[in-house]
């Protein structure tokens, strides 16, 4: 199996709080890999780091090939990013935020119209091209950011609790979406804090105070913990914490 | 050169689109060029005096009339006592309070020599300063007049008398608005360029969608130059605005120096005081922060920058604290090419030390800006 995400005790320290401790783990291309932890975990933190938005204090990694340290702006190439905080802009029509970040990852002009119309295809959101991103509800919002993050067909597709505050149809289509992105070759990374989200994850990896505390499939932790459902493996794992917000 | 071009096409929609940002860009600056110079006028009248006269003569009365019809003075009252003179200051009716004593016409002919009591309240020190420095004056011409006529009478030998005659150049009326409009003209622009440019880059910060930037491959120069060139434009659009459009048009101030020379140091300037900007944003983390930085530069830059005080009437320290503020030199500068037809070799030193600042400003803010924590 090919490995697109590889890292080797990755620590990130912000003066004497270790936020990361020591992550050591690797996800295969295609799959989709969950990253579980409760608040304050650091699953942001580590993610910030594989994305080149943060420098580790110490470790090493490799994101679809590249160097951590040396070859950032390599991985910013073959990377998409969706942050927990919703990042189109908001006085930008529909078109333009798509025209604007496919235009800056490079893509061509014809590329820019195929793609833009197909996305807009694929949402549904013909009607909707014209309007302000900011008048957009949430749900809205979130698939087309999304999409906005794939759209110059990135090796892997980094997302940070995609799926926060909205409703249970719309996150149905949200997963129908990753699960496109997946066969089309790109591997997702995913944090979540929806335990049934969790279940659609290939693998997954569990944070505590830092630490990746258990790695594995879903139903294989399910059986290591000897519980029915992702939510007890979450609060087998997670209740030992120290930390919280 | 395209990643430029998508950064640009967006920045310019997003503030064309910006509905409170548009007449703040626009037309604030014209309003505040057809204002302030109105405002800020260096020429005192209407300093309200009171006269105690207590000699009730002809002589009196001659020296009266001349200080009312000199235009500078507004008569308060006349007061019979020093103490009820004294009221009027202390209620703020009067600035000036001029003393004739008992026997001012009879010592002024009999002893040759009189005194006059002046009081100033100083609490408005420009206005009691030249008040008073208008008071000496007219009575000094007053005293040359008497004097005039008695050598007259007497048939003596006529006192050799020095008078001056000046004449200024660059501004022969002396009409504040030219020294005042390039002035602020310069501010404007400076403020545009400082406040939008800081505060658009940390509202992205605040917003979010700098993340986003970051993780994408947009090197930083390209961010950069996308923020500042849409800015550049609009200062140059808004000082063409103020200098043909209120300059010319509404004060009639047509710039005698090459317009390509003040253009050529205006974008320096530009690239300089948006530098500026930039670098505030590095820092501020919120568009209050950035606010407040931005404030305080600028107002020790305006009233540092010799537009409102004369920079050489400054103590040393601040002297030397001028030559840190860019408005200072842009303000110098557009006064001697708008005003006196200043060519480069005169402005040579202003236009290094200009791009000398623009280097550092810039340097500074893109060392300090991080597409990485």
């Amino acid at each position: 199996m090919d490995t697109v995400i590889h890292t080797n005790k990755l620590t990130k320290r912000f003066g004497d709080f270790i936020a990361a401790n020591e992550i050591t783990f690797d996800v295969y291309r295609g799959e989709i890999f969950g990253f579980l932890g409760a608040n304050g975990a650091g699953k942001t933190t580590a993610m910030r780091m594989l994305c080149g938005l943060s420098t580790p204090s110490s470790g090493t990694a490799t994101i679809a090939g590249f160097d951590i340290y040396k070859q950032a702006e390599e991985i910013k190439k073959n990377i998409g990013y969706m942050s927990q905080k919703f990042s189109l802009y908001e006085d930008l029509t529909v078109l333009e935020n798509i025209r604007f970040f496919g235009g800056i990852y490079g893509l061509s002009d014809r590329q820019l119209k195929e793609k833009s119309e197909q996305l807009i295809e694929t949402l549904g959101m013909k009607s909707e091209v014209k309007k302000m991103v900011g008048s957009l509800p949430l749900g809205w919002k979130q698939k087309l950011s999304f999409s906005v993050a794939i759209l110059h067909e990135p090796k892997i597709v980094f997302l940070d609790e995609p799926t926060g505050g909205v409703d249970p149809v719309t996150r149905r289509q949200f997963w129908d979406l990753i699960y496109e992105a997946v066969d089309s070759g790109i591997t997702v990374f995913v944090t979540t804090h929806y335990m049934d989200e969790a279940e659609y994850c290939n693998r997954i990896s569990m944070m505590v105070d830092g630490e990746i505390k258990a790695l594995d499939t879903p139903a294989k932790l399910k059986q290591q913990y000897s519980v029915t459902s992702m939510d007890e493996v979450f609060y087998e794992l997670a209740r030992g914490a120290k930390r919280s917000e | 050169m395209r990643t430029l071009k998508f950064l640009l096409r967006k920045e310019f929609k997003q503030i064309f689109r910006n509905k409170a940002l548009l007449p703040m860009l626009f037309v604030v600056p014209i309003m505040q060029l057809l204002i302030l110079p109105l405002a800020a006028d260096y020429e005192v009248k209407n300093i309200n005096i009171t006269i105690v006269d207590q000699d009730h003569s002809a002589y009196s009365q001659k020296l009266i009339s001349k200080i009312m019809a000199s235009g500078y003075f507004r008569l308060a009252s006349y007061a019979t006592g020093f103490n009820d003179a004294f009221d009027d200051v202390e209620n703020d009716r009067s600035d000036l309070i001029l003393e004739i004593p008992q026997g001012f016409e009879r010592n002024l002919i009999r002893e040759n020599e009189q005194q006059l009591y002046m009081a100033v309240n100083a609490i408005n020190g420009v206005k009691a300063n030249l008040g008073g420095t208008y008071l000496n004056r007219i009575i000094a011409d007053y005293n040359a007049d008497v004097r005039l006529e008695w050598v007259q009478m007497s048939k003596f030998n006529r006192l050799p008398t020095i008078e001056i005659v000046s004449s200024n150049w660059f501004n022969p009326t002396m009409n504040y608005r030219f020294y005042m409009v390039p002035g602020i003209l310069a501010l404007l622009v400076t403020m545009i360029g400082a406040y939008m440019c800081a505060l658009n880059i940390v509202k992205e910060k605040e917003k979010g969608t700098i993340e986003q930037i970051n993780v994408t491959p947009i090197k930083k120069y390209q961010f950069i130059l996308g923020k500042l060139i849409p800015f550049w434009v609009i200062g140059i659009v808004v000082f063409t605005m103020g200098l043909f459009g209120i300059g010319w048009l509404v004060y009639g101030i047509a710039p005698i120096g090459s317009l390509l020379l003040l253009y050529a140091y205006l974008s320096v300037y530009l690239i300089a005081v948006l530098g500026l900007g930039l670098l505030i944003s590095t820092y501020a983390e919120t568009q209050q922060q950035a606010m407040s930085i931005a404030f305080f530069f600028m107002m020790i830059f305006i009233l540092m920058s010799g537009l409102f005080t004369s920079i050489d009437g400054m103590p040393e320290w601040a002297y030397i604290m001028t030559k840190f503020s860019p408005i200072t030199y842009f303000i110098e500068v557009m006064r001697m090419i708008v005003l006196k037809g200043s060519a480069f070799s005169d402005i040579k030193s202003h236009f290094l030390i200009m791009v000398g600042f623009a280097v550092s400003l810039n340097g500074w803010a893109i060392y300090n800006y991080k597409k990485t924590s």
